[in-house]
């Protein structure tokens, strides 16, 4: 039984190697091509390809669209791997981004001179006379480093080009945004997102319930990273479990239905932080109880999911999801409760109470509701 | 003598008594040699951190016990010093950056990058990657959550996180969104008898089950509150009995005190006593945001039904300002001005609705 488990530990460190690499950046497009969705921005990057001029750019969009994924495809195709050491420089919000490094490390490698290129990559690759720098996250940039960028980015136009990627185009200031040109990433459509993930499902051969992949799209709503990052996750807990019991020889549990090793619906839930439907179910109808101390009730109704450890902001937007979407309440009961749902959200984003902030809501929905 | 809350901390994943889902998910994990970064949540009192620290066990074996304190010494970019503490053992590092207030996104930079660039010096070592345990992630800056956004990409080889919050609700979306999320409900009354139960057994004196009941009901599921209130218990008392007192603690007494002027004092007089007993509770650190929640629960079993709704709005209110404002002590009395308000209106029957709301 000791031989039996050293041998698979050692198996699985020679294997482990490849497998620490988190799905996202296993799969980040390579061309072009395999970016999907983003149609438009795709399509004028292509011919900025061809004719290998490129502007300043600017991408703007939610989270999980694929912006630096597009960036680092469109700068491979053009440099190739062995130039982009030299051609690209990447700088994102874990570095000190302050004023000084915009003069200085930007201003330094925006002022080099273009590096000649090997005759092997020039043959393959457009190689263009420009180097490239892309500033990740450029919205979490000061304001004074972002002015500092203005004059930099004209007087060494000629030799280089900035992208600059941000999910909040109002934070980069008008100076900046109107010497780019803009593109604006859209939340990924369900069909493209779909056959993502089963591609990625068929090639990592992970085993999946129906609905899986709905759920995970529900939960991560347009972000893909979020929606990969899920399903690896459901896939390495549902992985463990099942070499778990494949390490011990002696269960029969292998052949037990439900297999360990098939993601299911609820363990995404779970994974995702997603509170279960029927907890807000039985929120809702402690609110809208009628008959005998709807206050006490209410009470222990929330003492209990607070206690359970659930997320106060993930229960106001399905405590939103359940009542606005609804059908069985008027206009104007809607409106009364998403003017409190959205003070409550305020609260909770400042760090207020979650058990007080929850109570105040709920009693709120609960006199709305029950005030006819 | 360890306190028994330390001394019956369980050691290991399967001498966890309650979650055993969970646990057995945790061990699967740590066996599986693909560790995720984690982000693990809960109620305090709930076991988050000896869940933690028994996965860390499992990982690493018993190493991870040896455990010394460092005190590391960081350059703000105004070359401040600032001095701060890592406890670490040679194959984790906890660090609690929120003792730093704004200064921590530095000591994520700094100290992660240096944790994150260093290998496995330990051959021998089962893992190779090292694990930080960040402790109250949840009171981390916008700044410094931010910086961990690509550290935890970039370093995944040779660092795996694990994040200790209260809450998701402070955790930006990317960091969420990077992690395993591990939610740690609090254990159930019949989990903590049980485990009062145990320990009495070991201790060898017996617990009558209605106490040890009443200490579950008293703890409002927190396992640590309840197993403090089990020792002092013991020690105060020769003999356990049904009919044993479960002693209040001393702030929980001053709050009752406060409870009792705001509801038959309702005048300035009233107000000023309970701002003497307000400074008291202060001055010996309970933080304001506890005295309040404690007080509006004390508040809601002595009214009438149709008021809760009312004081429940303005606790919640004045919640929210008190983290907004600079000082606490006004929105306290602010909170009680307020509830004296609504109550004397309510008892001398006039019930306006054109009062200032």
């Amino acid at each position: 039984m000791s031989f039996f488990k050293k041998s698979t530990s050692t198996t699985t460190k020679a294997v482990s190697q490849p497998r620490q690499v988190p799905w996202v950046e296993k799969y980040r497009p390579e061309s072009l091509d395999d970016v999907s969705s983003q149609d438009h921005a795709v399509s004028v990057l292509k011919r900025t390809l061809e004719s290998s001029n490129l502007p300043h750019m600017l991408f703007y969009g939610p989270p999980g669209t694929g912006k630096t994924s597009t960036i680092l495809a469109l700068a491979k195709q053009l440099y190739g791997p062995d130039l982009m050491r030299s051609r690209v420089l990447e700088l994102n919000a874990s570095d000190e981004r302050g004023i000084s490094i915009v003069r200085e490390k930007v201003k330094n490698f925006a002022r080099a001179a273009v590096s000649t290129p090997s005759a092997h990559t020039r043959e393959n690759y457009p190689c263009p006379p420009y180097k490239l720098i892309i500033l990740d996250e450029a919205d979490s940039m000061t304001q004074d480093a972002q002015s500092a960028l203005r004059r930099t980015m004209e007087t060494y136009s000629r030799i280089t080009r900035f992208c600059l990627i941000c999910n909040y185009v109002t934070r980069i200031i008008d100076p900046l945004a109107s010497r780019c040109s803009k593109f604006r990433f859209k939340p990924l459509d369900t069909g493209n997102a779909v056959s993502r993930l089963q591609d990625i499902c068929q090639k990592e051969g992970v085993k999946y319930e129906d609905g899986v992949i709905e759920s995970i799209l529900q939960a991560s709503d347009g972000d893909l990273r979020k929606a990969i990052t899920l399903l690896q996750s459901a896939a390495k807990l549902h992985g463990a479990a099942a070499a778990a019991l494949a390490a011990d020889p002696d269960s029969s549990a292998m052949q037990v239905d439900p297999d360990p090793s098939v993601v299911t619906v609820g363990s995404v839930e779970e994974i995702s932080g997603r509170v279960p439907h029927d907890v807000i179910t039985g929120l809702v109808r402690a609110a809208l109880n009628r008959s005998g101390d709807r206050f006490a009730g209410l009470q222990t109704a929330v003492e209990d999911v607070i206690l359970d450890g659930w997320s106060a902001a993930q229960i106001v937007v399905q405590v939103h999801e359940e009542l606005v979407l609804s059908d069985d309440f008027g206009g104007s009961e809607k409106n009364k409760i998403v003017a409190a749902i959205s003070e409550i959200d305020k609260r909770l984003l400042d760090g207020a109470n979650e058990h007080l902030s929850i109570l105040d809501l709920m009693v709120k929905i609960s006199g709305v509701l029950t005030a006819k | 003598m360890a306190l028994w809350v330390d001394k019956y901390r369980p050691k290991s994943l399967e001498s966890l008594s309650y979650h055993q889902e969970l646990s057995d998910r945790l061990s699967s994990l740590a066996l599986s040699g693909d560790f995720p970064h984690l982000l693990v949540y809960g109620p305090s009192g709930a076991g988050k951190k000896t869940r933690i620290i028994a996965t860390l066990k499992e990982l690493y074996g018993p190493g991870v016990n040896k455990i010394k304190i460092d005190s590391r010494v960081f350059q703000t970019s105004s070359s401040r010093k600032l001095e701060f503490n890592v406890v670490s053992s040679v194959y984790h590092m906890e660090i609690t950056p929120s003792d730093m207030g704004n200064n921590d996104r530095l000591i994520i930079q700094d100290l992660l990058k240096e944790v994150a660039q260093t290998q496995q010096v330990d051959l021998s070592a089962k893992q190779r990657f090292k694990v930080v345990i960040i402790n109250e992630a949840d009171s981390l800056t916008r700044d410094a959550q931010a910086a961990l956004r690509r550290t935890m990409e970039k370093y995944s080889p040779n660092l795996r996180l694990i994040l200790l919050a209260n809450s998701t609700s402070n955790i930006i979306a990317p960091i969420r969104s990077r992690t395993l999320l591990v939610r740690v409900a609090a254990p159930s009354h019949t989990d903590i008898q049980e485990i009062l139960s145990q320990i009495a057994k070991k201790e060898k004196f017996t617990l009558p089950p209605r106490v040890s009941e009443r200490i579950a009901r008293e703890s409002g599921r927190n396992l640590r509150k309840a197993i403090l209130t089990l020792e002092a218990l013991y020690s105060q008392n020769d003999k356990l009995s049904d009919s044993t007192p479960i002693p209040t603690p001393d702030w929980e007494v001053v709050v009752n005190s406060i409870v009792d002027i705001v509801i038959q004092e309702r005048n300035a007089t009233g107000i000023l006593k309970a701002r003497t007993k307000f400074y008291d509770l202060l001055s010996h650190c309970i933080p304001a945001g506890i005295i309040l929640k404690t007080l509006l629960f004390k508040l809601l079993d002595r009214v009438d039904a149709g008021l809760k709704p009312e004081v429940v709005y303005w606790a919640a209110f004045y919640e929210h300002r008190l983290h907004q404002g600079s000082k606490v002590i006004f929105h306290l009395e602010a909170f009680v001005a307020k509830f004296m308000r609504i109550l004397e209106r309510y008892m001398s029957g006039m019930l306006d609705d054109d009062m200032d709301m």
